[in-house]
């Protein structure tokens, strides 16, 4: 059973034992407009929560992405990063962007379930 | 100051416009259909621009306008011909730009198109320059639209007879339901389009009938790629007080006649800049990779020395590519020369490329 999760940077964490896989909310997406470039982290690497994970970058302007659990990676998406308007077309499915082993169970408590994301974007119109 | 809204405010937001604020103004960044989808609707069918934003400065005739106009800005307006537009800038004393500009010889005088974060303060410069024997104005009730690309004459000439019989940078008047309006063929694109200078009263019904009729609302987020990609200056970003025109590689806009003969500010460091005394200058950058380089981003040689910066970066999409312009140390500037750009603490392969990265389709 796989379980997802929502963080206030407008992260997703699906839970599956003790792999998380992280993308970016539909809702993020639209916010950041048409994606043109991504920038994963180095499998094998640590990022801890709340940590720099990568960079995103619209035709307007770059956002850092933060893990929203610590953790290694484990496998990142290339396919991302050759087309990056998946990210645009499909992100809370296909348009996933890192696999991580996590570290501290406890630390995705503090997550939003997807009715309170929900709430929560809709509130956080940014 | 309270930000302004142009008399199409209304209507951008009824098509679900994201605004931004931008100089002073809300302005829509991009409608619903995103800015890449934008940008390409313009290249291959018809983009509608509010750039109304953008100051509109009539100045009366006077037997002396000429004169004194010449003395600060770099073209021949002797030879101007009546509906003739010419791309210029107001230069300052240090041969630096206070704003890039479009001058049209009308019958009543001349009609300037300003940036919107420059108008006031240019109009000083202007009004001071002049004297007050010239009467000028800022224009607050006309509105500016840019229709743009391939189908933008076709579009715009089933509403108004006769606009597609305009060469590229000369204008006339014509009327819209028996209201006179100025239209030139102009842009900022790299397309072929117009500019269509009207009343703010006339202005939506305008707009909403070229939409019906095939012109997709452009917001200003496209109106960055395109004009990037068609090599074309930023003002703020590309070119400032502090870059001369030579040194922004605009040396095309002065005219011969000004460049031998001076007599406008700032042409002692242009015109040695011209004979060979020029630091820098502004090229057009390839990133190797995907990598977008923004403003500020540093340049470096291939023997690790800092060369120059990035002045504008994004992802063109006709390009399907990274592009960029900015400045760099004149021996670096040779097409082809192989440069590196610093990016988030890592360095990036890319190379001068000339300008434009799109080429133009302009009616000669």
């Amino acid at each position: 059973m796989s379980e997802v999760k929502f963080s206030k940077e407008h992260e997703w964490i699906k839970l599956e034992g003790d792999t998380a896989t992280i993308g970016i909310t539909k809702h993020a997406a639209e916010m950041l407009g048409d994606i043109v470039f991504v920038e994963l982290p180095e499998n094998g690497s640590t990022v801890e929560i709340n940590g720099n994970a990568g960079v995103v970058e619209s035709t307007k302007a770059a956002s850092d992405i933060y893990s929203p659990i610590s953790g290694q990676i484990i496998e990142c998406n290339q396919s991302i990063v050759d087309d990056p308007s998946k990210i645009n077309s499909d992100p809370e499915n296909q348009a996933w962007f890192f696999k991580l082993k996590i570290k501290d169970r406890s630390e995705i408590n503090s997550l939003m379930n997807k009715e309170d994301y929900d709430k929560f974007a809709k509130e956080n119109n940014n | 100051m309270e930000i302004q809204k142009t008399a199409l405010y209304e209507y951008h937001k009824s098509l679900g416009a994201k605004f931004v604020p931008f100089a002073g103004y809300h302005m829509p960044a991009q409608y619903t259909s995103g800015i890449i989808e934008e940008h390409k609707l313009t290249r291959t069918k018809a983009g509608l621009f509010d750039v109304s934003h953008m100051g509109q400065l009539f100045i009366e005739d006077h037997p002396d306008l000429i004169i004194e106009l010449e003395k600060i800005i770099p073209i021949d307006l002797k030879n101007i011909k009546l509906n003739q537009s010419k791309y210029s800038f107001l230069t300052n004393e240090n041969g630096g730009i206070y704003d890039d500009l479009i001058v049209t010889k009308i019958e009543e005088g001349f009609i300037i198109i300003l940036n919107a974060a420059c108008k006031e303060n240019d109009y000083k410069i202007i009004k001071d320059a002049l004297g007050s024997k010239f009467k000028l104005s800022l224009n607050k009730d006309l509105s500016l639209i840019a229709l743009q690309g391939p189908k933008a004459a076709e579009i715009l000439e089933h509403l108004i007879k006769g606009v597609s019989s305009l060469k590229f940078m000369n204008g006339n008047n014509f009327f819209y339901n028996e209201n006179k309006i100025y239209i030139t063929r102009s842009g900022y694109t790299g397309e072929d389009g117009f500019e269509i200078s009207l009343s703010n009263k006339i202005v939506e019904p305008l707009a909403k009938i070229l939409v019906s009729n095939g012109a997709q609302p452009i917001g200003l987020g496209a109106r960055d790629t395109l004009r990037l990609e068609a090599g074309l200056c930023l003002y703020g970003h590309d070119i400032n007080e502090t870059t001369t025109p030579i040194e922004a590689n605009l040396k095309w806009a002065i005219s011969k006649r000004r460049i031998e003969e001076g007599g406008f500010l700032g042409y002692n460091k242009i015109k040695a800049n011209i004979n060979g005394e020029l630091s820098r200058l502004r090229v057009g950058i390839k990133p190797l990779g995907k990598i977008i380089a923004r403003e500020g981003t540093k340049i470096f040689s291939q023997d690790e020395n800092e060369i120059g910066s990035i002045t504008s970066g994004t992802f063109g999409p006709s390009i399907n590519g990274s592009i960029a312009m900015g400045y760099l140390k004149y021996n670096f500037t040779k097409p082809g020369t192989k440069i590196f750009l610093e990016v988030r603490g890592k360095k990036y392969e890319a190379s001068v490329t000339k300008l434009p990265f799109y080429k133009k389709n302009y009616v000669r």
